[in-house]
């Protein structure tokens, strides 16, 4: 860059609000995100509507890969394979996202309520994020033992005498899916709905209780509604995780229940990009729909 | 300190228990089964205690190399914690002055956060293997016939896997450094202006020092997310696998304790990362406030 740049001027080059300076900060950044995330979006885009055979792939203009993903979705009886597999996906959405938003605002609510000395809150905060930051297959698999045909809980079962023979249906089951995919996001929730909670001006709510309000009135009437970015943001990630899972529905399934994302992850080990691409544009179309849904209202970098 | 608990103050705290042992049980289970002595099991009970299968691990598990695979993935995850630590420093301070399209920016950085993985990995997967292809064509307009046949591929470890990797991280980067940023008290950063630093030197001597100890969580961030990463690697990786990808494989072949004991070692490393983080990180804090009483 020269110094004709209007920006790079010596005098305003000294003053803080240097356009070209801080452009050359976010470059690096920027350069990343173009190469590795717009690019291979706008790849993806482009090549779902490409044709394939056996062998390789090849420019096209053709909706046969959408066809293909949509084949006897309009005809057919029964649900199609698509239409069955975004049911099931979506259905463990739902479960998931119900049962984090619980447990997260519980426990959230928890930290930041009822516990007193802010040096306590935060060790426990830290302990609820930890296990963020080790890996999820093995978090995965810490179930096995626990969970299956030989494992505590089919003993302790057994043992209790509630049931005769151990259970089938603890592990690599939609049950055993849930279960992982509640003990490995309920942090995406707890950590912005704590953030939420920590901005609530603690004078309100001894307002709501001179007035006269129950404790299940300030909750609800006071800092649910506080919360609500914090809710709508974790909401936003266990249900786009969820959307797009494979690795989870996959071990903790053992590789036998459908989800879009494992769709898209076979198609591709079949290197058939095309059809996969065109899954993935669906799949993004189903997120960003429901993400819209979410946030409309919601200025993200203001919570920060 | 008598002050009345307030009403179901036990229940939550029987409930956050029993989310911490929810967490945490599991995991203490198979560092527990991993120490399985060699008659042992995949589950309990315990034949006797052993390293045993430590060993075996350190062997090999099948035909993976999980040795290659460890060295592979930490030195994966240094350099992506270096790149996520300096582009999200600089990004930071990029968005404190006035950049033009920065919201354009930030929107990108959000959607690369809540994008499903799939999705951006088969992207990027996508994007090499057409480079490929441009590249062989390339060649064989060339005439580089013997380039060509030893070309193998563009989708590697520190191409393609380390860009995917950094999709991952460098959101969280750039997140904390508006979270540092929005607490950041800039009236030193003016003086040492008023005293004739150049914005080079407010920045080496003042504003570094300030924001060092949440600078090094960015690279706890950018490490651990990178050494546990899978979604996102699984289609923009080349011949060799990374180790949460090698240990995905096995889950459903690997059927003795070595897996745990797999398990136990990926565990060390996280944890033995997040130890360094939080020392280093008060250690300068700690010389910061040291500093400020000279």
């Amino acid at each position: 860059m020269s110094s004709h740049v209007p920006n790079s001027h010596p005098v305003s080059a000294r003053a803080p609000g240097r356009t070209l300076a801080a452009w050359w900060q976010a470059l690096p950044l920027t350069t990343v995100f173009a190469l590795f995330f717009l690019v291979p979006l706008a790849l993806v885009l482009m090549v779902s509507f490409w044709d394939y055979n056996q062998y390789e792939m090849h420019p096209d203009f053709t909706f046969k890969n959408y066809l293909a993903v949509f084949d006897g979705c309009i005809s057919g009886d029964d649900l199609c394979v698509t239409f069955k597999t975004y049911l099931s996906t979506l259905k463990f959405s739902l479960l998931v996202w119900l049962l984090t938003l619980l447990i997260g605002f519980t426990v959230s609510y928890f930290l930041a309520f009822h516990v007193r000395s802010s040096g306590v809150q935060v060790v426990l905060f830290v302990l609820c994020t930890i296990p963020f930051w080790t890996s999820n297959v093995i978090r995965m698999i810490a179930w096995v033992p626990l969970l299956g045909r030989n494992g505590l809980v089919n003993d302790a079962l057994v043992h209790l005498g509630v049931v005769d023979q151990p259970v089938e249906w603890l592990l690599f089951s939609s049950f055993s899916v849930v279960l992982a995919f509640v003990h490995l996001f309920s942090t995406f929730m707890i950590v912005p709905i704590f953030n939420s909670m920590m901005r609530i001006d603690r004078s309100l709510l001894e307002a709501a209780a001179d007035s006269g309000a129950t404790a299940w009135q300030t909750l609800w009437n006071v800092i649910v509604p506080l919360c609500r970015t914090g809710i709508i943001i974790g909401s936003i990630f266990v249900i786009t995780i969820v959307m797009g899972d494979f690795v989870t529905i996959g071990v903790m399934g053992g590789q036998q229940i459908a989800s879009v994302g494992k769709i898209i992850q076979v198609q591709t080990s079949y290197l058939q990009f095309p059809l996969a691409a065109a899954n993935a544009v669906i799949l993004l179309s189903v997120v960003l729909m429901i993400i819209w849904a979410l946030t409309r209202m919601v200025d993200i970098r203001k919570e920060l | 300190m008598k002050e009345k608990r307030a009403p179901g103050f036990w229940l939550l705290a029987i409930f956050f228990a029993a989310y911490v042992l929810f967490l945490y049980g599991p995991m203490l289970v198979i560092v527990v089964l991993s120490f399985q002595g060699p008659e042992g099991g995949l589950t309990f009970p315990m034949r006797g205690w052993s390293t045993h299968w430590f060993h075996k691990l350190a062997d090999g598990l099948g035909s993976v190399d999980i040795g290659s695979a460890l060295w592979r993935s930490l030195g994966l995850g240094l350099t992506v914690m270096a790149f996520t630590v300096v582009f999200s420093v600089l990004a930071g301070l990029a968005f404190r002055k006035k950049l033009t399209g920065g919201s354009v920016l930030f929107f990108v950085v959000v959607a690369s956060l809540i994008m499903p993985s799939i999705i951006v990995s088969l992207g990027i997967g996508l994007e090499f293997r057409l480079l490929d292809a441009g590249i062989k064509k390339l060649l064989e307009a060339w005439g580089m016939q013997g380039t060509l046949d030893n070309y193998g591929t563009a989708l590697g470890i520190y191409t393609s896997a380390l860009g995917a990797h950094l999709t991952w991280t460098l959101p969280f980067g750039l997140l904390i450094m508006f979270a540092i940023f929005n607490r950041f008290n800039p009236a030193y950063e003016e003086a040492a202006r008023d005293l004739g630093a150049t914005p080079w030197q407010g920045f080496r001597h003042v504003v570094l020092p300030l924001i060092a100890p949440s600078v090094v969580g960015i690279g706890m961030f950018g490490f651990t997310l990178s050494w546990d990463e899978i979604a996102r690697t699984s289609q923009a990786i080349g011949d060799v696998n990374t180790l949460p990808l090698e240990l995905q494989g096995l889950t459903t072949t690997v059927t003795t304790p070595s897996i745990y004991a797999l398990g136990t070692v990926t565990m060390v490393v996280s944890f033995c990362v997040m130890g360094l983080a939080v020392g280093l990180s008060s250690l300068l804090s700690k010389r910061q406030k040291a500093g400020r009483h000279d």
